[in-house]
């Protein structure tokens, strides 16, 4: 293979082709099927199973009159902005302490990283006790003899939804933290020699030289702790289900509900058909810059 | 592909082959539950006995359940038996023609003669031919107390809702929550429809939920009912996010709250904490203003085997029957706290409150069918969500609710 | 601490910095740490207690019975052996997915970084959007599709659909990690005439640990956590673990034993756990820098 490249185009990078079958292949028949049958399956009357009884845009106009999938949408953008920048500053400093050759770093890197080990069946449950006003930390405060303190967030409608929030920081910010350290460890150990002889600062270090340096990194962690938020669902229903009323639902809740519970597939799939249509109006853009430029040069 | 089928095919044969003499039926449900697991098994061991075997497939949760059942139906890997709610959850599966005909079963037993309220079995019905066994009557419409908490406060125990809301500042003044609630969408959906048949009436129960009128639904009566709901949203601690339903049972139990609306399977928390009706709890049927019962219940389905195999559905027919026969309805229905679908029955050793259920159920006026059997899952969702809001959100007037409610009514299916 | 001209990895033991440095990753680890406190000490204490107490409190009277039930005696419907009878087959479903995933996403990482072909980026793109898609969504037509296929019902099926749903974050992962790495290593290589399997295996794997490392975190977790796939897929004589934790955990209609619970969530996480641990060893510095240099 390596004796100079064959004329026929196809045969051009044979074995990288065949090794990228299985990509090609989940891409293709997996993900872009997928999409399209949701698509398609959202003009329909479906329920529990798919039927080709078109009717319309039906489904969207229920949806956009539902109040639930409304509150949904909003609870995901407040959670998401906070997640993502929450998950990167954290995750990055903790990465950065990790990597000054600490002591017992195995046991601090697992003590950030076990919550993401943990089903949030259960996690769920002890952040609600947690945050539960007649149990957790409001009650334990006030009994220490600080009768007025007041620390409510999960019981009310406006504030649930950072509740929720806590406990999404509190799992995803491990893994960042690892890839980033990761990617801390993949920077050449030439970089800091040379900074030190030069007496630039570590900080200064870090934010002109490295950050940059990991940019791949910083996608890759973007895009693991953004897809995390668009699936967000577990977490909500083990810790709310949804409630007070539905003002911590989500839009994965809400397909999900649909989609089973209540035996709608169109209106599920209307909801997920807006759901990708987001997802493609943030990712189309960013793609093109982060890849399409760099394939012209 | 092919070899792959072929061979699996092969394997599945030599797999029945070996046991052609006990036919293994795999039944999935989700009674998982200390109490539930003993009822299933009064079903289980009476199946194996018949000959056959039972193959316990319990996944906790009817959200988890669901997806897998009707994933594992449509992919061509179907379990023996199944269970479903009494209601519509089953229908696109029957349609598709994806489940064993059991009528011929049924005409030769009887069914439509022993099964009462006859409504249960019609629920099963499609199209004339019956596809599923209802195995217990669940209904929601019950109040529960705790006896003490009114005593100790020199109350006399609430004998309906008017009087339960008269004392509810006084139970607040002590320290007492009023009303136990918890956080599960379902349970708060299911205590609003309580309201409405409770202190609507049984007719405008059914205009509303069998004839979908919009008239009922916009009148006096259901104005009544809302404010009832508004009324009760004022007597509940602000700690019920996410609650569970039991969690919310054992505040009455404890006495840290003096009520609950809940299901009959409330009585078996009462039971486990060693609690007696008419002793240390009470129980009051539709609110104790209309003494009235609906026919939730569970259901078994059978999903068509994949392949021809008369075997399994004779195992299926066989466990049908069982599934209806006296010794297998009194035994599943004491252990389980329901009531028995068919009337010819000895439930002499029932307590007091199922036997105020039993009493009501002689009288089939006052069974009415469940928002399960009159509404689609998709109806049923939007009231959920509505009900969940109103009661969340004291910021919804009554006039806004009962227009949104108006709305879903008109286009209900 | 800025004043000092000094890199990220000082020699000094006791500097002030560092002590700074000790007090902030111990005030974080309070934080991560909280919850698994709940979980412990309620883990150890009886239902009497639980209902009665505090749930920061530490257990009056310390009882490890919760734990033996998880493990060995927890009711799922009628069968009443605990978690382990689930474990093998965790096992089972884990170690090929993780594997299978694993080298296909890496394989597609470096095909992507390093041998480019005409159109590979379209497909990675569409690899990247089908992570934004909620899992729910798929399980219908990928029901279909393994029923095609003749493997629904089957461990190969919740392989497959392991190695797919892990596909578009692993691949990333390994595309941005490679596309860091120094290409003059991959040039030389290329000049020294190895081909295409010879430099994924003699150059790329022995600079790649820690990013290795981070893939196994990742998909170990998923995998292992997973419950919807293991059900629907795997077939019933492979149910997952976790489907024994639902059913002690998701129990709706009777007493809800919390400490039961949270033995048996701590006992599922025990495994990914003891992994995260263990892969410390192969999380150092240097080994990239240390090819540089040859």
């Amino acid at each position: 293979m390596s004796a100079g490249q064959p004329k026929v185009f196809w045969l051009r990078n044979f074995p990288a082709k065949i090794a990228a079958i299985p990509m090609i292949l989940t891409s293709l028949v997996v993900f872009i099927g997928c999409s399209i049958w949701t698509v398609v399956y959202s003009f329909t009357s479906s329920r529990s199973l798919p039927t080709t009884d078109f009717v319309g845009f039906q489904q969207y106009e229920r949806l956009f009159g539902s109040s639930r999938w409304n509150i949904a949408v909003e609870n995901i953008a407040i959670y998401g902005v906070f997640t993502i920048v929450f998950a990167l500053t954290i995750g990055f400093i903790l990465a950065a302490f990790l990597d000054q050759k600490i002591r017992f770093e195995s046991v601090f890197r697992t003590i950030y990283l076990y919550p993401y080990a943990m089903s949030f069946i259960v996690t769920g449950v002890v952040w609600q006790w947690v945050l539960n006003p007649t149990l957790g930390i409001q009650e334990t405060v006030r009994q220490l003899g600080f009768e007025n303190f007041e620390f409510d967030l999960i019981s009310n409608r406006d504030t649930v939804i950072y509740a929720i929030l806590i406990a999404g920081v509190w799992q995803i910010t491990g893994f960042a933290m690892v890839l980033l350290l990761a990617g801390l460890r993949a920077v050449d150990n030439q970089i800091w020699k040379a900074s030190r002889v030069d007496g630039i600062p570590a900080w200064k270090t870090y934010i002109q030289v490295v950050i940059p340096m990991m940019r791949g990194v910083f996608v890759t962690a973007l895009v693991i702790v953004a897809s995390g938020i668009v699936k967000l669902y577990d977490l909500v229903v083990a810790m709310t289900n949804g409630g007070p009323g539905n003002a911590s639902d989500v839009p994965a809740r809400y397909v999900y509900s649909w989609l089973f519970e209540r035996a709608n597939l169109g209106q599920a799939m209307a909801a997920s058909t807006m759901m990708l249509i987001t997802v493609l109006i943030i990712l189309i853009p960013w793609f093109y810059m982060e890849y399409g430029r760099k394939n012209k040069n | 592909m092919k070899i792959i089928k072929g061979l699996l095919a092969a394997s599945t044969i030599l797999a029945t082959a070996g046991s052609a003499a006990a036919v293994e039926l795999e039944v999935t449900h989700w009674w998982t539950s200390g109490g539930e697991a003993a009822a299933v098994k009064v079903m289980a061991d009476a199946f194996d006995k018949s000959g056959n075997k039972w193959i316990d497939g319990a996944i906790a949760g009817g959200g988890n359940a669901r997806p897998m059942i009707i994933s594992r139906i449509t992919g061509g890997d179907p379990m023996g038996a199944t269970q479903f709610a009494t209601g519509r959850d089953a229908e696109d599966l029957v349609k598709a023609g994806l489940m064993t005909d059991l009528t011929e079963l049924a005409e030769k037993e009887g069914w439509a003669d022993i099964i009462r309220p006859k409504k249960l079995l019609d629920a099963c019905t499609v199209d004339g031919r019956v596809y599923c066994v209802p195995v217990n009557i669940h209904s929601f419409q019950w109040m529960w107390l705790n006896r003490t908490v009114y005593e100790n406060n020199g109350m006399a125990v609430p004998q309906n809702w008017s009087e339960f809301a008269a004392a509810a500042p006084k139970l607040k003044e002590a320290g007492v929550t009023p009303l136990a609630v918890g956080g599960e969408t379902w349970q708060i959906r299911d205590m609003s429809g309580t309201f409405v048949v409770a202190l609507g009436g049984i007719q405008m129960y059914k205009d509303i939920y069998i004839n979908k009128s919009v008239e009922a639904a916009a009148s006096e009566g259901m104005t009544k009912v809302f404010k009832a709901i508004a009324e009760a949203r004022t007597m509940v601690d602000n700690g019920y996010v996410g609650r569970a339903w039991n969690d919310a049972t054992n505040m009455v139990i404890t006495g840290k709250a003096g009520g609950q609306i809940m299901g009959d399977w409330a009585q078996g928390e009462f039971a486990v904490s060693g609690q007696t009706a008419g002793k240390e709890y009470d129980c009051l049927p539709g609110l104790g203003v209309h003494p009235v019962l609906d026919t939730g219940g569970d259901a078994f389905f059978f999903p068509k085997p994949n392949g021809d195999k008369p075997e399994v559905v004779k195992a299926q027919m066989e466990l049908a029957s069982l599934l209806v026969s006296k010794e297998v309805q009194v035994g599943f229905n004491l252990k389980k706290g329901s009531l028995p679908v068919r009337g010819d029955v000895d439930m002499a050793s029932a307590n007091t409150c199922m036997q105020k259920g039993l009493k009501i159920l002689e009288n089939l006026d006052n069974v009415l069918p469940s928002g399960e059997q009159t509404f689609t899952p998709d109806t049923q969702g939007q009231l959920e969500d509505l009900w969940v809001e109103f009661f969340n959100n004291p910021d919804i007037s009554v006039e806004e609710a009962q227009a949104r409610f108006v709305e879903i009514i008109k286009y209900a299916e | 601490m800025l004043k000092e001209p000094k890199g990220p990895r000082p020699r000094k033991v006791i500097a002030p910095g560092r002590i700074m440095l000790y007090t902030a990753l111990a005030f974080a680890a309070l934080y991560y740490a909280l919850p698994l406190y709940v979980m412990l000490v309620t883990s150890l204490k009886g239902m009497p207690e639980i209902r009665m107490g505090n749930i920061f409190a530490p257990p009056m009277e310390v009882t490890f019975a919760p734990w033996i039930k998880a493990w060995d005696s927890a009711c799922t419907g009628l069968y009443c052996e605990g978690l382990k009878v689930g474990f093998w087959n965790s096992v089972k479903i884990t170690v090929p997915s993780v594997i299978a995933s694993i080298a296909i996403a890496s394989i597609n990482g470096y095909a992507l970084v390093n041998w480019r072909f005409k159109g590979s980026e379209v497909f990675f793109g569409i690899l990247i959007f089908g992570s934004f898609i909620p899992y729910q969504v798929m399980l219908y037509p990928l029901v279909i599709i393994t029923r095609e296929m003749g493997i629904f019902g089957s461990l190969w099926a919740v392989i497959f659909i392991h190695t797919i749903f892990g596909m578009p974050l692993l691949t990333l992962i390994f595309r941005n990690y490679f596309a860091a790495l120094p290409q003059e290593l991959f040039k030389a290589a290329r000049v020294d005439g190895s081909g295409f399997w010879g430099i994924y295996w003699k150059v790329l794997l022995p600079m790649s640990t820690p990013i290795f490392v981070v893939a196994v975190i990742l998909q170990v977790t998923g995998i292992w956590n997973d419950f919807l796939f293991g059900i629907v897929f795997a077939g019933v004589k492979n149910f997952p673990m976790t489907v024994q934790l639902n059913n002690i955990v998701n129990t709706t209609m009777g007493v809800k034993e919390y400490n039961v619970n949270m033995a048996a969530t701590i006992l599922t996480a025990s495994v990914p756990l003891v992994i995260y641990f263990l892969s410390g060893r192969y999380f150092v510095r240097g080994i990239a820098a240390g090819a540089v240099k040859g």
